[in-house]
């Protein structure tokens, strides 16, 4: 068990591809961390500067109480579990969980016992004979999970585990991990493209773009107040719709001027932290679930007006692709109706405490719903 | 609906295709009896007497046989020795240089050490260099340390072979780093993932680098010729060197050595073919 720190990590490769830059975190013991980021951002090459795999090029990282910049894999105390598993193709499953704790000198009988206790728990024990070969994917998932376990680490490093498994395979496995992770109490530190895997996983997301960290918050925060529109785009399930505009005050009131195309009023709660903002270019980010059909209560100019094109039914809900007349591209998740018109103009209510408004550029600033403090550790 | 095909429109297509394969099997045969040629050849000379050796250039065949050539060989020279040389010089230097070349390889293909790669670019090129070349500079050396007429002299020059070095590399550069990678996790060091795992998944790579090794060590000639002086010494290549004398050459005699000499290459050949045909493919394609 052991708290993770990192200060002012970052990475340079061959003398100038930056690929990390400035990193900071806190993370708790036991806590499960999950980096997420497109590909390329810098998440693997994070996790293996705190693995010991790749040279730290700036900054310190921690492990306990010990600074490990200088520290050798094997003494970090460490597991990891690698995208492609990186079993060892010529031992059987056996020896390859048992291989780290030989190399540890750990008496014969206790290897046993710890082998076999972890492909019980993992449900493998049938397989302790086999090589990788004769395993399917989910099964070299969980011996390469078995080998990781059996050290019995202070911190589990994860590098996209599941991204080889098939949808289903991959679900069943996340709910697998939380419940390893709730029994084991282990520190982990997850690395994913998935915001879905993330969002499940996580006690705490560091969403991560171009090697910068944008945001490090809980699974909920981020989604509610990510910090910067990049954060918004990333996380969520559906795409966050935008809209450019110009944040104009008229009668001590805001309104968000999209061109000819939408006027919206903006709710006085925004006021303060707009003001300096008058004039300025900006972009209105919601959810596709922020907005509903407007209901003939809702005030006029907090409605917007599109043209339907298409409707998909999920359910309960419906999803439908609209068009601003620029052709600016919404998606809005509304109550799901039979007789939903089509190729009509229908006014939507967006809901004003789940709308945000950022700078401009791909990482402006979230001026509405910020995040209360980004560098807080999460409660555990 | 697709539809199966007449039997009107299959039968020109199969007939074509018979002819084609016709050609082709034609071909192979016709290729295949040109390099069986000389070994025909080189049989039937070693079964004919040295005087008859003119006639079979008209004839084709030698009037009468004579395989006591394969006996006067043996009685002539010290063939039983100059076997156990060849294979005893060429074994060993199989061995040192799959030590040799799996650790260089490994340490070209594993470790991160500043100039790596201009060194490895550097062992290519003395793969430019013409052996030829080398004899002379070589010689010197074996000389100064005392290695002339010494099995040492005749095997601790191969020990190294950039060649091998660099087929285990290639080879090696296939296995996924992120083994290692686990490996050191687990506590491994270099030496320990280098023989636990690195040595066993390259095993294919390995065997053929083995065979290369040993093929080339075991036709090796005028090295061994330029290093040696006592008859004791003499490899396969050398020892048939005394059936040519000033006096002419006793060609069935040499036929007849070389054949024997031929064999083991072609029955390690025979028996490792699937390995050697993998290991190919497994360096080509990535493993
Ligand atoms: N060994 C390397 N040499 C040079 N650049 C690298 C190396 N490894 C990764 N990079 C670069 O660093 C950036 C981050 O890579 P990575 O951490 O693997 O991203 P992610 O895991 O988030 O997809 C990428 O732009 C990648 O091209
Ligand atoms: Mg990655």
């Amino acid at each position: 068990m052991a708290q993770v720190t990192l200060k002012n990590v970052a990475k340079v490769y061959d003398k100038k591809i930056r690929a990390v830059e400035d990193v900071n975190i806190q993370i708790t013991d036991g806590e499960f961390l999950v980096f997420v980021g497109p590909s390329g951002c810098g998440k693997s090459t994070t996790l293996r500067m705190i693995a010991g795999l790749e040279e730290i090029s700036e900054g310190t990282i921690s492990i306990g109480d010990h600074v490990v910049n200088d520290v050798h894999p094997k003494d970090r105390d460490i597991a990891m579990v690698f995208q492609n598993y990186a079993l060892y193709p010529h031992m059987t499953v056996y020896k390859n969980m048992a291989f780290g704790l030989m190399l540890r000198k750990l008496p014969r009988e206790k290897i046993d016992k710890l082998v076999r206790d972890a492909a019980k728990l993992l449900d493998i024990a049938h397989l302790l004979d086999r090589k990788p070969k004769a395993l399917s994917g989910g099964q070299r998932q969980r011996v390469a999970l078995g080998r990781a376990i059996v050290r019995e680490p202070a911190v589990f490093l994860f590098d996209e585990p599941l991204s080889n498994l098939d949808a289903k395979l991959r679900a069943t496995t996340r709910t697998e991990l939380k419940k390893l992770h709730a029994r084991l109490k282990t520190t982990t530190i997850y690395v994913t493209h998935d915001q879905i895997e993330a969002m499940t996983l996580g006690d705490r997301i560091v969403v991560m773009s171009d090697g910068r960290v944008q945001q490090i918050d809980t699974p909920l925060n981020v989604y509610k107040r990510p910090a910067n529109r990049f954060v918004g785009a990333f996380v969520g399930a559906t795409p966050m719709n935008f809209l450019e505009g110009i944040l104009e005050s008229a009668d001590g009131r805001f309104f968000f001027v999209a061109g000819e195309t939408a006027r919206i009023a903006l709710p006085a709660e925004f006021s303060s932290a707009l003001a300096d903002h008058i004039g300025n270019t900006l972009s209105l980010g919601f959810r596709p679930s922020a907005m509903r059909e407007a209901s003939p209560a809702d005030p006029q100019d907090e409605r917007i007006t599109l043209r339907t094109i298409l409707v998909e039914p999920l359910g309960k809900n419906a999803d439908v692709s609209c068009e601003f007349p620029d052709g600016t591209h919404v998606l809005a998740r509304i109550d799901a109706r039979e007789d939903f018109p089509v190729n009509a103009d229908v006014q939507f209510t967006l809901e004003m405490k789940h709308v945000h408004i950022f700078e401009p550029g791909e990482f402006g600033a979230n001026l509405v719903h910020p995040p209360a403090d980004i560098l807080a550790p999460a409660a555990v | 609906m697709p539809n199966p095909p007449t039997p009107t429109r299959v039968k020109p297509s199969t007939l074509a295709k018979t002819l084609g394969r016709a050609v082709i099997v034609a071909l192979l045969v016709l290729l295949a009896l040109t390099f069986i040629f000389p070994f025909v050849w080189q049989i039937l000379i070693s079964l004919s007497a040295l005087t008859d050796v003119d006639l079979l250039t008209q004839t084709g065949f030698p009037p009468a046989l004579q395989p006591e050539n394969f006996i006067t060989i043996f009685q002539r020279v010290d063939l039983a020795r100059y076997f156990f040389n060849s294979f005893f010089i060429a074994g060993w230097v199989t061995i040192l240089q799959v030590i040799t070349c799996s650790m260089a390889a490994y340490a070209f293909s594993r470790i991160q050490w500043p100039g790596r790669d201009k060194v490895f670019l550097l062992y290519l090129a003395t793969l430019m260099v013409p052996a030829v070349v080398l004899m002379v500079p070589n010689f010197v050396v074996v000389l100064k340390l005392g290695m002339f007429d010494d099995y040492s002299g005749l095997i601790l020059p191969s020990a190294f072979s950039a060649y091998g070095t660099f087929l285990l590399r290639q080879f090696m550069l296939t296995v996924p780093s992120s083994l290692d990678e686990a490996a050191a996790i687990d506590g491994a060091s270099h030496w320990r993932i280098f023989t636990t795992i690195m040595l066993p998944l390259a095993r294919p790579g390995i065997i053929v680098m083995a065979i290369f090794a040993f093929l080339f060590n075991y036709n090796s000639f005028f090295w061994p010729l330029i290093i040696t002086k006592t008859a004791n010494l003499r490899v396969l290549p050398v020892g048939l060197l005394q059936f040519e004398s000033s006096y002419g050459q006793e060609t069935p005699l040499i036929m007849a050595g070389s054949l024997l000499a031929m064999l083991p290459p072609i029955i390690i050949f025979l028996v490792l073919q699937k390995y050697l045909v993998k290991g190919i493919q497994l360096g080509a394609v990535k493993g």
